[in-house]
């Protein structure tokens, strides 16, 4: 149960991640070759040895990305790992990112497991994600979709954002600046692939239009790459060797209202033109003790720019509907010391513009922000929201913050 | 002139069937747009499962619509996978004959520029592979 802080009763201890490469490129490294860096780079960062590892907690049931596997099996077979108590899944794809770190947490409270790992890895060498649909099988219920030539994630969440525009006059201007405001971040993070490529209005309103209202800019990258999270008790954290990062809200879920979400398109309005976070915000916010008020940097999904504007709404930085606006008055923006009502979001450039690891970078931004150590540091921030993807359920979230003690 | 929007290539198109689907292309082929209606409790329900979700009643009726739709959003997809210069409006219908239930699909024969959210629109019958037909949606005259 949660306390008047929050969970607070495990931690994230260690992060770990490899290079980031564009599509394609890490090739011929595999895609467990690059789990077990990242799962070996989480333990070396946290002073563990991987045979401390016994649990693994998962996401995208297991996926590595969406087209191959990780197994746990061959994770202890290629590290060592001696034994496992707990090995589970979160289940659909990415909305489960940052709830993967709450089974995780599932598996220590209960007393399944003691060290667990969370990771994905992905490459896309033999099919890009950006239009998965197009070589997927047919089966019975995407026969109901497929044939339309949405061909990729980004065309289904193309007709959310024109119903939000519809609905309250949201701007492609909008879209634009969170583009901008995450390619802005990236200028100085090390392992993005934009880093030192800055992006002009100009080129965002020049680029090729993909499914419109959405252009090439609003699209994530498509990357390879891995990155591992260790999460373990709140008193073995404060054992280890970095600050611990406690776990103050986490959860997964979601309403039939969004259900498969854009893989169905019959939500009502009030969802249709959302990111179905809402339920797992209010969950949040009742396990934290907090409100948005409260979130100190904001690490959002952003598969697709229009989704952010709608978990900003979903998240209650800003009404429904006014999410064009706030994000149009610089309220997204880095800054090391936001005024009150700002939250910078995506710190570390985000999907859009540092990497795309479904999720993971935006766990381990919100753990550096926490121990004070990241590169777009936020001054003093006490709390940092992470989530998981609008996407089929379940969606989830995580807030993270600084151990008191 | 704008190149007009299409639906993809009918070989390109597969579909596969179950048997709680099979009725909605079985129609489809007689070039009737049919939808699923709860036997018990008369709620809609697209695509098609085989529990109505408001009363888990595994009743259904099969009932054959007028054909009418009205656009509740749309994209305008430029290019697809082999096809770099195709445009395609998929549509999300509304079916003002079956409330609650939406079709994803295609509005074809149209300058993309004159689509709008709202706009009425008439069922037409695509062919694609295996002999099956797809609903698109044309403008309603």
């Amino acid at each position: 149960m949660a306390g008047p802080n929050g969970l607070r009763d495990v931690a994230i201890v260690g992060v770990g991640a490899t290079d980031y490469y564009k599509r394609g490129e890490s090739w011929p490294r595999t895609t467990t070759e690059m789990a077990c860096e990242a799962i070996l780079a989480a333990c070396a960062d946290a002073g563990l040895s991987v045979k401390d590892i016994d649990g693994f907690a998962y996401y995208s049931g297991a996926g590595a990305g969406y087209g191959e596997k990780m197994d746990t099996a061959d994770f202890m077979e290629t590290l060592g790992i001696d034994e496992v108590t707990f090995t589970a899944s979160l289940t659909s794809g990415g909305g489960g990112a940052a709830g993967s770190i709450g089974l995780a947490r599932a598996a220590i409270v209960s007393g399944d497991a003691t060290v667990v790992v969370t990771v994905m890895a992905l490459q896309q060498a033999k099919h890009r994600l950006g239009t998965v649909f197009a070589q997927a099988k047919p089966d019975p219920i995407n026969s109901f979709l497929q044939p339309s030539g949405l061909a990729g994630p980004g065309h289904l969440m193309s007709v959310l954002a024109r119903r939000h525009m519809h609905l309250y006059g949201t701007t492609r201007d909008a879209f634009c600046e969170i583009a901008l405001a995450e390619r802005e971040n990236a200028q100085n993070r090390p392992k993005a692939r934009f880093r030192g490529v800055p992006l002009t209005r100009e080129d965002y309103f020049n680029a090729r239009m993909i499914a419109e209202p959405l252009c090439l800019y609003d699209f994530c990258q498509e990357t390879d790459g891995a990155v591992a999270v260790l999460t373990t008790s709140i008193e073995r954290a404060r054992d280890l060797r970095q600050k611990p990062v406690p776990v103050v809200a986490v959860a997964h879920g979601g309403r039939r209202e969004w259900g498969r979400a854009f893989a169905w398109m019959g939500m009502p309005d009030e969802y249709f033109a959302s990111a179905g976070n809402r339920p797992i915000a209010r969950r949040l916010y009742q396990q934290a003790g907090l409100g948005p008020a409260d979130i100190d940097v904001a690490l959002l999904y952003d598969h697709f720019s229009p989704m952010v504007l709608m978990q900003l709404e979903d998240y209650g930085f800003c009404e429904r509907g006014e999410g064009n606006d706030f994000v149009l008055a610089g309220n997204i923006r880095y800054s090391p010391d936001p005024k009150p009502g700002q939250v910078p979001v995506n710190t570390h450039g985000g999907q859009l513009s540092e990497a795309y690891i479904i999720g993971m970078t935006h766990i381990m931004e919100g753990v550096e922000q926490m121990r004070g150590t990241a590169i777009n540091q936020v001054n003093g921030a006490e709390h940092a929201l992470v989530t998981g993807g609008p996407a089929s359920l379940p969606v989830s979230g995580l807030i993270l913050g600084r151990d008191e003690r | 002139m704008t190149a007009l929007a299409t639906a993809l290539p009918g070989e390109k198109v597969h579909i596969t069937t179950s048997p709680t689907t099979e009725p909605f292309w079985a129609a489809a082929k007689e070039r009737r747009l049919v939808a699923p209606r709860c036997g018990r409790c008369g709620h809609f329900r697209l695509p098609p499962t085989p529990y109505c979700p408001d009363c888990q009643s595994r009743e259904v009726d099969w009932v054959t619509l007028s054909g009418r739709g009205e656009v509740y959003s749309f994209a305008v997809v430029h290019g697809f996978p082999g096809l770099p210069d195709l445009t395609l409006v998929p549509v999300v219908v509304d079916l003002p004959d079956a409330p609650g239930a939406r079709l994803v699909s295609n509005v074809v024969d149209i300058d993309p520029a004159e689509v709008t959210i709202g706009m009425a629109l008439t069922v037409d019958f695509h062919p694609i592979a295996d002999g099956w037909l797809l609903p698109v949606f044309r403008r309603a005259r």
